[in-house]
C-alpha cells in the first residue's frame, strides 16, 4: 500500500453519522488509493453524499477517522484541507466574476500574482473569453466547467465532485463525462465522484462502491459489478436482472446444478455469493443481453449445454439498436431478453412460445435470503 | 485497487478529543445587543405604561399605583366614540386601499412591460417628501374654493355625502370623508407593495391555462389570480390598517373636533393636559385591541407567516 | 362598440393609472406650490408665480436647523438599526437556539404596533427614569422602531442564499472571517442596503414617535406639524420637491449606471 506517494490516498477508517436516531452512514472501511477515479453510486439518501461531506470537513463524523495520505484530518475544518469539492449545482459566488471565482481559493492562500494560473485554467475548461462574466450568464456547461477549475486551479490533494453532472441535460452530460474523464487522466488527482447515475459511473469511475441505506453493498471495477453483482439490489441497481429463485440439485465439478420450475439451470460455482447446500434456495442471476431467443418450434436446434427454460412473448418493444421482449415463464413472470436486430426472426411477436437460452458461464448466483427486488426503480425516483 | 474491508491498522489512535463545536454561543452574542434594545425600549415601557395606567396622584404629588382600573372604565366610557371612529375610519381607509392599489399592484406585476420599473419609482418616490408636507397639500387639493369641490359640488355628489354624514354642507375639508382620503393616501404605498410582491410570483401562465380551461377573465381572476394573491391581501390589509388605526395627523390636519380618533386623544392626554393615567389605559386598549383584531384576522385567513 | 371592449380590456390599467395620479397629486401640488407667493401665512392657496422660495431655501428661522437634525438622527439611527438588525437576522436565519419563537415575536411586535401606542410607552419610561428629552431619545426611539425593518429585509435575503456558497468558499481555503467578509456579507449586502435605506426613509420622515419624545427639539418633521399651525412658509415645499427630485434622479442614475454595466459585461 505505501509506495512511494500516497498523499492522495484517502482512507477512511469506521467513520459513520448519525442525526439524532436516524443512520445516514453506518461504520464505514473504506481506501481511494492515490490517482484513481472512484464513484460512490446510490440513490438519493443512501449515505453517499454525506460521505463525501466527511472527506471535505463539510460534516463532522459521528464515529471514526479520515485519513488522507498519512494526515489525519478527521476534525480539521474545510479550508485547512487539501481537498477541493464541485459541488451539487456548483455553488459559483454569484458576486464575483468567472474569473475571480477561479482566482478566490489561490487569493485565499495569500498567492499575490494569480494572472497566469487563472488564464492557464480557464484555457484548459475551454473559457478563456468568459473570464469577466458573472456566473448567471453562462450556461450550465460552462457553469460546470468553472466549477471544475475552481476547485482544479489548487491542485487539491483529492478533487470531490458532488453530482457534478446532476443539472445537465442528457447530451451535455455524456460529454462531460469524456471531459472530466480527459481532465483527471492529464492532472493525475484523486476523484472521488457521487453519482445517482449508473451509467455515469460506469463510464468514468475506475472503481465503484455501490451504497445503499448508509452501507457499502459492493465495491469494484464496474466490469466486475455488471458481471459479478454480489446482492440483489446491486444486480438490480446497475442495469437490469432476471432473477430465478431455484433449489441446489447436485454439484458436478465447479458448478452447481440447479432445479426452477421443471428444468435444470447450471451455475459455476465460482460465480455463485450464496452458500450452496442441497436442498438450499439460491437466485439466479442472468442479464437481458446474455440470453438468446428461440421459437419453441425451433427448439431442437439450440446447442447441448446451455441453461434453457420456456416461456411466452408478452410483449416486444423496437428500439433500434435492439429489440427488447418481455417474456412471461412461469419460473419468472417477467423475464427480460435484449436482442440484436441482426437476423429478426418474424415469428417472435406477443403471444408466441418460446425458449430462452445463454451459456451457463454467464449466470450468476445470488443469496436468496434477500429482498428480491432490492434496487428496482430506485433510478427513476432519484433522478 | 480500492478495498472495501482491509482498512490498514491506523497510526497510534490520536487521543485527542475533537475540538468543542465552533460557534455554541455566536447566536447569543449575535442577538444580544439587538435583543436587549428592543427589550428595554419597547417591552419595558409596555410594562411601565401598564403600571402608569392604574396609577393615581397629580403631577405635582407625583403617582402612585393604587391598581386603580377604574381609569380604563372612565377612559372607555368618555372617549368610546373616538374608538369607534378610529376604528371606522381605518377600516373604511383599508378597503379604499385594497380597492385602488389592487388594480395598480396588477398593472405593474402584468401589463406594466418595460414601463415597469418607473411605476415602481413612482410609487415609492413620494415616500421621500415628508409625509407631513404632502397631507398639508390634500388641504390645497380639498381647499373650499378648489377645483375638486367645484366638480363634486357641481355633480351634487357632496349633496349625497352630506346626507351620508361622511362630509358637512359645501365643504370636504374638516369632514370625515376628507380624513379617510388623507389616511388612504398616507398608507396606499403600504397596500400596493405587499400586493404587488405576491401577484408578481405567479406565474403568467397560469392565466393562460386558466383561460384554456373555459375561465373567462374575470372568473379567471376570481378563481386563480386573487387567491393566490391573498398573502399580499393579508400582509397589505395589516400594514394599512395597524397604522391608520393609531394615525392623529390626518385627523389633526384634514379633520375637526368632530372627526378626533382616538390617537388625538392620546396625543393630547399625554402632551398637553399631561394626565398620565387616563392616557396610558386609552394607549393600552388600543394595542390591545388592535393585537386581538390582528391575532383574530391572521387566524381566519389562514396566513401565518407574514414575517 | 370598439370603445367599450377597448374599455373592458385596458380596465385595470387605466384603474391602475389614475391610483398612480392619486399617489402622485400631491406631489405635483407640493411642487406647483413651491413656486407660489402667498399673500398670507399660510400656503394653501394659488397667488403669483415667484422663484423667492428656491433663491431662499433656508430663509425661514429654524427650518435648515431642524433639516439637518433629522438627516443626522436618521443618519445615526440608519446605522445603528443596520447593524443590530442584520446581527439579529444572522441569527435567525443560521442558528438554532432556545426562544426562537418568543425572539421572533419580539421582532414581529414592533412592526404590528400602532405607532402612538409605542410613543407613548416609550415617553413613559423615560419620564419614569426622568431622562432629558431630546437628540439621544429621539435616536434610541427611532433605532427601535426600524430595526425590525431591518431583521425582516435581511433575513429575506439570508435565507434565500445557497448554503453551498459559504460551504464553497471554506472548501477554498477561506476560513470563518474570510468567507464572511468575501462571500456572506457580499451576497447580503443588497438586503442590508434595503433595510438601511428603509431605515433612513423612516427615521427622517417619523413624527408621532418623535413628537412624543423629543421635548423641545425639533425635526423637520415637527417643523412642518407646527407650521400648519401656525403658518405654512413656502421653503417647505422646496424642501418636499428637492427632496423627491434628488431620489427620483438617484435611482435613474443607479438604474442607468446598472444597465451600463451589464452591457459592458455582456
Amino acid at each position: 500500500m505505501n509506495t512511494t506517494d500516497n498523499s492522495g490516498d484517502v482512507r477512511l477508517s469506521g467513520i459513520s453519522k448519525t442525526y439524532g436516531a436516524f443512520t445516514a452512514v453506518h461504520p464505514l472501511d473504506l481506501t481511494v488509493p492515490q490517482g484513481s477515479f472512484f464513484a460512490l453510486l446510490g440513490a438519493s439518501g443512501c449515505g453517499k453524499t454525506t460521505t463525501l461531506r466527511m472527506i471535505a470537513g463539510l460534516e463532522e463524523p459521528s464515529g471514526g477517522t479520515v485519513f488522507l495520505g498519512d494526515q489525519e484530518v478527521t476534525h480539521l475544518p474545510p479550508y485547512k484541507r487539501p481537498v477541493n469539492t464541485v459541488f451539487q449545482s456548483y455553488a459559483l459566488f454569484p458576486h464575483l466574476d468567472i474569473f475571480e471565482n477561479v482566482a478566490f481559493g489561490l487569493r485565499r492562500r495569500g498567492i499575490k500574482s494569480v494572472k497566469k494560473q487563472v488564464v492557464d485554467m480557464l484555457d484548459l475548461v475551454q473559457l478563456g473569453e468568459q473570464a469577466r462574466k458573472k456566473p448567471h450568464q453562462l450556461s450550465g456547461g460552462q457553469q460546470q466547467r468553472v466549477a471544475v477549475a475552481r476547485a482544479l486551479i489548487n491542485t487539491p490533494k483529492v478533487l470531490l465532485l458532488d453530482e457534478p453532472l446532476g443539472a445537465l441535460d442528457l447530451k451535455l452530460r455524456r460529454q462531460m463525462q469524456l471531459e472530466l474523464k480527459r481532465i483527471q487522466t492529464e492532472v493525475g488527482i484523486t476523484f472521488v465522484h457521487v453519482t445517482h447515475d449508473q451509467e455515469e459511473a460506469m463510464t468514468m469511475a475506475d472503481t465503484v462502491a455501490v451504497m445503499n441505506a448508509g452501507r457499502v453493498e459492493q465495491l469494484g471495477s464496474p466490469t466486475d459489478l455488471y458481471e459479478n453483482p454480489n446482492t440483489t439490489f446491486v444486480a438490480n441497481f446497475l442495469g437490469t436482472s432476471n432473477l430465478i429463485e431455484a433449489e441446489v440439485d447436485t454439484k458436478s465439478g465447479d458448478d452447481i446444478v440447479l432445479k426452477a420450475g421443471g428444468g435444470k439451470l447450471v451455475l459455476p460455482e465460482a460465480r455463485c455469493s450464496a452458500p450452496t447446500t442441497t436442498g438450499g434456495k439460491v437466485l439466479v442471476g442472468v442479464r437481458p443481453e446474455k440470453i438468446s431467443l428461440t421459437h419453441a418450434d425451433d427448439a431442437g436446434e439450440i446447442p447441448e449445454g446451455r441453461n434453457r427454460i420456456t416461456g411466452k412473448i408478452a410483449d416486444s418493444s423496437f428500439i433500434g439498436v435492439s429489440t427488447q421482449y418481455v417474456i412471461d415463464c412461469p419460473v419468472c413472470p417477467e423475464f427480460e431478453v435484449y436482442a440484436q436486430n441482426i437476423d429478426r426472426d418474424a415469428r417472435l411477436v406477443p403471444g408466441a412460445e418460446v425458449v430462452l437460452h445463454w451459456n451457463p458461464a454467464h449466470t450468476f448466483g445470488l443469496d436468496a435470503a434477500q429482498d428480491i427486488d432490492a434496487g428496482v426503480d430506485i433510478e427513476e425516483e432519484a433522478a | 485497487m480500492a478495498t472495501a474491508t482491509e482498512a490498514p491498522p491506523l497510526a497510534p489512535a490520536p487521543d485527542k478529543k475533537p475540538p468543542r463545536k465552533r460557534g455554541r454561543w455566536t447566536p447569543y452574542w449575535l442577538l444580544l445587543p439587538g435583543l436587549l434594545w428592543l427589550v428595554v425600549f419597547f417591552a419595558l415601557p409596555m410594562i411601565y405604561q401598564a403600571s402608569t395606567s392604574v396609577q393615581t396622584g397629580s403631577l405635582e404629588d407625583g403617582y402612585k399605583v393604587t391598581w386603580h382600573f377604574a381609569t380604563y372604565w372612565d377612559a372607555l366610557s368618555e372617549y368610546w366614540p373616538q374608538f369607534l371612529r378610529s376604528v371606522l375610519y381605518a377600516a373604511a381607509a383599508t378597503v379604499l386601499c385594497l380597492l385602488l392599489g389592487y388594480p395598480l399592484a396588477y398593472l405593474i406585476a402584468f401589463r406594466a412591460g418595460r414601463w415597469r420599473n418607473l411605476i415602481m419609482i413612482l410609487v415609492i418616490a413620494p415616500f421621500f417628501t415628508s409625509f407631513l408636507i404632502r397631507t398639508l397639500a390634500w388641504k390645497t387639493i380639498l381647499a373650499d374654493s378648489g377645483p375638486v369641490v367645484g366638480a363634486l359640488n357641481a355633480l351634487h355628489v357632496l349633496d349625497v355625502t352630506s346626507w351620508l354624514g361622511w362630509t358637512s354642507g359645501d365643504r370636504v375639508l374638516a369632514t370625515p370623508l376628507a380624513v379617510v382620503c388623507g389616511l388612504t393616501y398616507n398608507f396606499l404605498p403600504f397596500m400596493v407593495l405587499p400586493l404587488y410582491t405576491s401577484l408578481e410570483r405567479i406565474d403568467g401562465r397560469l392565466h393562460e391555462a386558466a383561460g384554456d380551461l373555459y375561465a373567462k377573465p374575470f372568473t379567471t381572476f376570481r378563481k386563480v389570480t386573487f387567491p393566490l394573491s391573498m398573502p399580499g391581501v393579508v400582509s397589505g390589509t395589516l400594514l394599512t390598517f395597524i397604522p391608520a388605526a393609531g394615525d392623529y395627523v390626518n385627523a389633526e390636519l384634514l379633520g375637526s373636533t368632530d372627526t378626533r380618533m382616538i390617537g388625538n386623544v392620546i396625543q393630547t392626554q399625554f402632551l398637553r393636559i399631561l394626565d398620565y393615567p387616563t392616557a396610558a389605559a386609552l394607549s393600552f386598549i388600543l394595542m390591545a385591541a388592535i393585537l386581538l383584531m390582528v391575532t383574530i384576522y391572521i387566524r381566519r385567513s389562514g396566513t401565518e407567516d407574514l414575517v | 362598440m370598439p370603445v367599450v371592449t377597448w374599455l373592458k380590456r385596458h380596465l385595470v390599467v387605466i384603474g391602475g393609472l389614475l391610483t398612480l395620479g392619486y399617489l402622485l397629486l400631491p406631489n405635483v401640488v407640493v411642487t406647483v406650490f413651491s413656486f407660489n407667493k402667498p399673500k398670507g401665512r399660510f400656503n394653501y392657496e394659488w397667488q403669483q408665480f415667484s422663484f423667492d422660495a428656491w433663491k431662499d431655501p433656508c430663509g425661514v428661522a429654524d427650518m435648515c436647523g431642524s433639516l439637518s437634525l433629522s438627516l443626522q438622527i436618521a443618519f445615526w439611527a440608519t446605522v445603528g438599526a443596520t447593524v443590530l438588525g442584520t446581527m439579529i437576522a444572522f441569527a435567525l436565519v443560521r442558528y438554532r437556539f432556545r426562544a426562537r419563537g418568543s425572539v421572533n415575536s419580539l421582532i414581529f411586535l414592533p412592526m404590528a404596533m400602532p405607532e402612538v401606542v409605542m410613543a407613548a410607552s416609550l415617553l413613559t419610561l423615560f419620564l419614569n427614569l426622568g431622562a432629558p428629552l431630546g437628540f439621544w431619545t429621539i435616536l434610541i426611539a427611532h433605532i427601535m422602531f426600524c430595526l425590525s425593518f431591518v431583521v425582516v429585509a435581511v433575513k429575506a435575503r439570508v435565507m434565500s442564499m445557497d448554503p453551498r456558497l459559504e460551504q464553497a468558499a471554506q472548501d477554498l481555503y477561506a476560513g470563518p472571517a474570510q468567507t464572511f467578509l468575501r462571500v456572506t456579507l457580499p451576497i447580503a449586502a443588497p438586503g442590508i442596503a434595503a433595510g438601511a435605506l428603509l431605515s433612513f426613509a423612516l427615521s427622517f420622515d417619523d413624527f408621532i414617535i418623535t413628537n412624543f419624545n423629543a421635548g423641545s427639539t425639533v425635526t423637520f418633521p415637527m417643523f412642518v406639524w407646527g407650521s400648519a399651525q401656525r403658518g405654512t412658509p413656502v421653503q417647505i415645499n422646496v424642501i418636499g420637491t428637492a427632496m423627491f427630485l434628488v431620489a427620483v434622479l438617484l435611482v435613474l442614475f443607479s438604474m442607468v449606471l446598472g444597465n451600463r454595466r451589464n452591457r459592458q459585461k455582456a
